[in-house]
């Protein structure tokens, strides 16, 4: 089996800023990773050169085509209609159909006429999720999709992508900041550092996974160490109280 | 058509100059509405009554101004004896060639300096350095190129019109959010496929704030190419008037412009309205 992203010796830089500095990386077909990192640390310029959205500086980066982005925003064209947008590219007469399909897929069958300055922030983030995945990618890269929502719509759109996932098995690459999230929905949590892969952790853990499993607070405590914030492993001192006030 | 129960509909609105009017019966109208809006029509009938008064007993003189009813009567008799239509289907039919023309152009040009880098170098410059000229001192020049026809007149207006729709154009398209390009391109669409989905729409309602700028300055370019030179048309028909000293047929000329005006204004606005269904504001006024 070929793997769906085969990177190596990735470079991106920027003037005198190298953000990417020989990365390597492989992602199997069908897989789900998050890609965590400090701001800054380049998660959103890996992304975007797998998007074909920035030529690297340097190295081979093979990804499969078609290949789909889920933004930060909705980013969704405001005088074209919800459905309008899901079919924006798409080629054939059943352009609708197939558009007004993935709007069922992601609950927004009642939203498909609506113009998206109407949509709340979570409907357009659902629409964008439709318009990603109407193209039945092989690849599909999610840039921090769930920041701008509120928690409780974070919560069910990560079981939206999740069911997603399970149906039509792209290969995910999810850039987070939030390793809660990274550890609920990947198969593989990565963090990036010196522009390179830091860490790769599997997630053994069976879904739906749940924040209480004890599995979940060690790799929690291994990813953020990873990250540069280490967590305390036993309660805070009496003097580390005196200390804080 | 059915009349929306929240006594407010849209649909028969006559929307002029930016100001939503409903187009309704008055007896449905409640009745604070009625009140107000008759409140506001006390000042102005008053001014026209004491005009009137001050005609009627001579204080102010026919030479100044005539008097609103003879205002009036002369509106009627010019429309009736069919001398203000041939005036006013020539002055129409010069804003429309000579607009039409300066539209165009503007849209073209605001295209080649929008839609490229190497095309902005090339144009927009001169573009720049021409619109800090005062159109309307051009005109001796160009009767001096054009002579007494109506060549020049047209390109005046067409002149006029053109700055508007090329700097707002151009400004909107530049002002598209690039992450919306950029989005266009990630779903596969090519050049132009992204100018049709993204560049043109998003800048439409610049452009359609140029065209209704572009409109307004036209009427007012017309005015003065037609003062200048004509022997046809509304501006004639007032230089006519003058050396008659005939006031009333003046100000039925100042009247036709400022009808024109809001007409042209009024039909661009239906058209912003239909183009524009997307926005929130229309999409408010529409629910209401």
């Amino acid at each position: 089996m070929s793997d769906a992203i085969r990177i190596r010796g990735l470079e991106q830089t920027f003037g005198e800023n190298a953000i990417l500095a020989g990365l390597d990386l492989d992602v199997a077909p069908g897989e789900f990773v998050a890609l965590l990192g400090r701001s800054g640390s380049g998660k959103t310029t890996l992304l975007r050169v797998l998007a074909g959205l920035d030529r690297p500086s340097g190295g081979t980066v093979e990804a499969p085509q078609p290949r789909s982005v889920v933004f930060q925003e909705a980013r969704l064209l405001p005088w074209k209609r919800t459905w309008e947008n899901v079919a924006l590219g798409l080629a054939g007469s059943d352009a609708r159909a197939r558009a007004l399909a993935a709007l069922g897929e992601v609950d927004l069958a009642h939203r498909v006429d609506a113009w998206p300055l109407t949509l709340s922030g979570g409907e357009a983030q659902r629409a964008a999720l439709a318009r990603a995945l109407v193209r039945e990618p092989r690849l599909l890269l999610l840039d921090e999709p769930f920041a701008a929502v509120d928690a409780l719509t974070r919560i069910r759109m990560h079981a939206l992508v999740e069911s997603l996932w399970r149906r039509h098995r792209p290969a995910v690459l999810l850039v987070t900041h939030d390793v809660d999230e990274a550890i609920a929905l990947a198969d593989r949590v990565l963090v990036l550092a010196g522009g390179r892969i830091a860490k790769d952790l599997r997630v053994g853990l069976s879904r739906p996974r749940l924040s209480t499993y004890a599995g979940f607070y060690d790799l929690r405590v291994a990813l953020l160490a990873a990250l540069g914030v280490t967590l305390p492993t036993a309660p805070p001192s009496d003097d580390a109280l005196v200390g804080s006030i | 058509m059915q009349i929306s129960d929240r006594g407010f509909d849209s649909r028969r609105c006559l929307v002029v100059f930016g100001r939503t009017i409903p187009l309704r019966l008055p007896w449905r109208t409640p009745f604070a509405l009625r009140a107000n809006g008759l409140r506001r029509l006390i000042s102005p009938l008053a001014i026209l009554a004491l005009w009137e008064a001050g005609s009627a007993s001579g204080l102010i003189s026919a030479r100044i101004i005539a008097a609103p009813t003879a205002i009036l009567a002369t509106a009627w008799s010019l429309t009736v004896s069919g001398q203000l239509l041939p005036d006013l289907l020539v002055s129409l039919g010069r804003v429309f060639v000579g607009v039409t023309i300066g539209i165009s152009a503007g849209i073209v040009f605001a295209l080649l300096a929008g839609l490229s880098r190497a095309g902005e170098d090339a144009v927009d410059p001169p573009m720049q350095m021409l619109r800090a000229i005062p159109l309307l001192g051009l005109t001796p020049l160009l009767i001096l190129w054009f002579g007494i026809s109506e060549v020049p007149k047209i390109t005046l207006v067409a002149l006029a019109s053109f700055f508007p729709v090329y700097l707002t154009l151009f400004a909107g398209i530049r002002a598209i959010d690039p992450k919306l390009i950029e989005t266009a391109q990630v779903f596969g669409l090519d050049r132009w496929g992204t100018i049709r989905n993204v560049i043109v729409p998003g800048a439409f309602p610049s452009a359609l704030v140029g065209i209704r700028q572009a409109l307004g300055i036209a009427w007012l370019s017309l005015v003065v190419a037609e003062q200048i030179n004509a022997d046809r048309g509304i501006g004639h028909m007032i230089m006519d008037a003058r050396d008659f000293l005939r006031t009333d047929i003046i100000i039925v000329g100042l009247l036709v412009y400022a009808v024109l005006g809001l007409v042209t204004d009024g039909l661009v606005r239906a058209v912003e309205r239909r183009a524009l269904r997307w926005r929130p504001s229309i999409l408010k006024a529409d629910a209401a």
